[in-house]
């Protein structure tokens, strides 16, 4: 498993587009991508589920990958998130 | 008479019947299936059939309105797709055995309901949109049409609130102007209806016993008014202020989606300036061909404190998404002279038109400057950005920007930070810069010529003193000689030459910019249209 903080960037938070855009970058991967805020997890695959933890401006999430292509996931999703989020 | 009042969204004048559009209610009633995997089946044909109508919105919208604000389209695809959503109508046919319509209606209630419930302005909103996408699946089960106006000749909608979808898929023959009770100015139907040049008003003080259905009217969107049965001499006035505006969209309509060619085969760029993101919309309106001129001091002058990187970033990424690959140039802060921001403890100057402005600024204080140029690269991987360095009057100030900029790059290198391929051009806008140009056009990508500054220092008058007006020729030989030197030079070296000045929307120059082979001019985005239409009409080597 790996997994990394991140402190989100993006004045309007994860709202719909970048949830969007964050799903569709997960999808290209196997293992199990989880986001989690405070006590609140949602999976990274589905846009309701994320869009539902109200990710805001300067929330720390946590971000954690479970699966055979965990490695690839987590820098692909890391340097996606310093781009957009 | 009547008068109502809302919130402008888009000028223009509309004058027709009244339709009141009343969304179907679909009355969904719930059924007991017996085949479950039969209605499941019946589920996934019309999700599938929605996802395709979404993606041809999605097209649709791209086309008419732009990536940013076609993206919603987007969205509410991957909504569909989203595996709760679909686990959960699947769910209710086969542990319920009940008609898809009814799980479907069920489900996009309970994602509303979850959206509603947030404490957050922006995710309550968003409960609009799934009960758009579960509508629309709805409405495909129960073999509806889609949502159309039924009317002969074309008309004022006037609605409680509109969709996105269903604003982008009525047919725009029909529609005259959009006005709605509820909307913001930021919702997404406002969005579409500026960007598509409709007259609109949302927030309009219609109530529902205002008996307003078939009724003879006109939209004045500018002024934010619907006039309901309006009398003579309103009619009148407003007849003429329409008129003034049809011209206007004629010719915007004749030449929008045209190339900016001369009849023997010259091309010139169409460029537009803007001093602030509101303007994007009028941008693509205008069927700009770029952004020539991004004035980044509004960023500056609009705060009392300096943009950080991040604000910074925002603006220039939401610039580059929207102009969806189009050359968008963004002239570094030009404060100084008669821009003054407080917070910059500008020390006062007995002659701040020739004193420290612009460039002389982000030189004497790079972390200023650095903090601009770190924003302009991280955004140009969204798009495709140039930069454009303003005051430039020597080479060794072009060799010491490109040392900052080497410095940029190499530490977002270390970050692991994309960037994009970065054109880097300069105005030419003092004499200096014009007689050296031969060896300027060496060190960068482009010139863009502000003709305003370059008029007042080559003539030496202060535009703002009237008393000079007898002795001020904006088509003085000297400024025009200077513009045909410039263009030259940068030819020879392989680059191109625009002009963001004034001058450049002087239609009667635009035929002597031909001749020099000027490449580009970039004017306010109102001015694009009138000149595509001189550039059209051109034969250059008849004018030679």
């Amino acid at each position: 498993m790996r997994e990394f903080k991140y402190v989100i960037t993006d004045p309007e938070g994860i709202h719909a587009r970048p949830a969007g855009d964050l799903v569709k970058e997960a999808k290209k991967y196997e293992c199990k991508i989880t986001l989690t805020k405070d006590e609140k997890s949602g999976d990274c695959k589905k846009i309701f589920g994320l869009m539902g933890l109200a990710v805001k401006n300067g929330n720390e999430v946590t971000m954690t990958f479970d699966g055979a292509d965990e490695d690839a996931a987590c820098e692909a999703v890391e340097a996606f998130m310093k781009a957009n989020l | 008479m009547q008068i109502f009042e809302g919130k402008s969204v888009f000028g223009g004048i509309a004058i027709g019947k009244i339709h009141v559009y009343k969304k179907d209610e679909k009355q969904v009633k719930r059924r007991k299936i017996e085949d479950e995997e039969a209605e499941v089946s019946r589920y996934q044909s019309a999700r599938d059939e929605a996802m395709s109508q979404l993606q041809e919105l999605y097209d649709k919208a791209l086309r008419e309105i732009g990536e940013a604000n076609a993206a919603i389209f987007e969205v509410h695809q991957m909504m569909l797709e989203d595996d709760d959503y679909n686990e959960s109508v699947e769910n209710i046919i086969r542990t319920e055995h009940v008609n898809a319509e009814y799980a479907v209606a069920a489900t996009g209630d309970n994602f509303a309901g979850m959206f509603a419930a947030m404490d957050d302005d922006y995710m309550r909103g968003r409960a609009a949109d799934v009960k758009d996408i579960s509508e629309r699946v709805i409405g495909i089960l129960n073999g509806a049409s889609e949502a159309a106006v039924a009317a002969d000749e074309p008309v004022i909608i006037v609605a409680d609130d509109l969709a996105p979808s269903e604003t982008v898929q009525m047919d725009k023959s029909k529609v005259l102007s959009f006005v709605t009770v509820h909307g913001s100015l930021n919702s997404h139907t406002a969005i579409l209806a500026r960007t598509m040049s409709i007259p609109a008003l949302v927030g309009t003080n219609l109530t529902p016993d205002s008996d307003v259905d078939g009724k003879y009217a006109v939209v004045d969107g500018a002024a934010g008014k619907l006039y309901v049965e309006p009398d003579e001499e309103t009619m009148k006035e407003l007849q003429q202020k329409q008129r003034e505006f049809l011209e206007q969209k004629e010719l915007l309509e004749t030449l929008k989606g045209k190339e900016n060619v001369t009849l023997d085969g010259q091309k010139m760029l169409l460029y537009a300036n803007i001093g602030n993101s509101k303007d994007l919309a009028t941008v693509i309106q205008n069927d700009a061909g770029g952004i020539g001129l991004f004035r980044s001091e509004f960023i500056y002058l609009e705060r009392d404190h300096f943009p950080t990187e991040e604000e910074q970033f925002q603006i220039y990424k939401q610039v580059a998404q929207t102009l969806a690959g189009k050359r968008v140039i963004i002239r570094t802060l030009d404060i100084g002279a008669d821009k003054q921001c407080d917070y910059f403890e500008m020390e006062k100057e007995e002659n701040p038109a020739m004193g420290c402005r612009a460039i002389r600024i982000c030189l004497t204080r790079p972390e200023i400057f650095k903090t601009q140029l770190r924003a302009l690269f991280r955004a140009s991987a969204f798009g495709k950005i140039a930069i454009m360095y303003p005051m430039i009057t020597s080479v060794e100030e072009v060799r010491r920007i490109k040392e900052i900029v080497a410095e940029v790059k190499a530490e977002l290198d270390a970050q692991g930070t994309p960037y994009g391929e970065v054109e880097q051009g300069i105005m030419i806008e003092t004499p200096a810069a014009v007689m050296i140009s031969d060896l300027l056009a060496e060190e960068v990508d482009f010139f863009s010529i502000g003709t305003n500054d370059l008029t007042q220092y080559t003539l030496a008058i202060d535009r703002q003193n009237t008393k000079l007006d007898e002795f001020y020729d904006p088509h003085h030989p000297a400024v025009l000689r200077m513009i045909r030197m410039v263009v030259e030079n940068a030819h020879k070296k392989g680059i191109w030459a625009g002009i963001c000045g004034e001058l450049g929307a002087d239609m009667e120059l635009t035929q002597e910019f031909l001749k020099m082979g000027v490449d580009e001019l970039s004017v306010s985005p109102g001015r694009i249209l009138p000149l595509r239409k001189i550039i059209r009409e051109t034969n250059v080597a008849e004018l030679k």
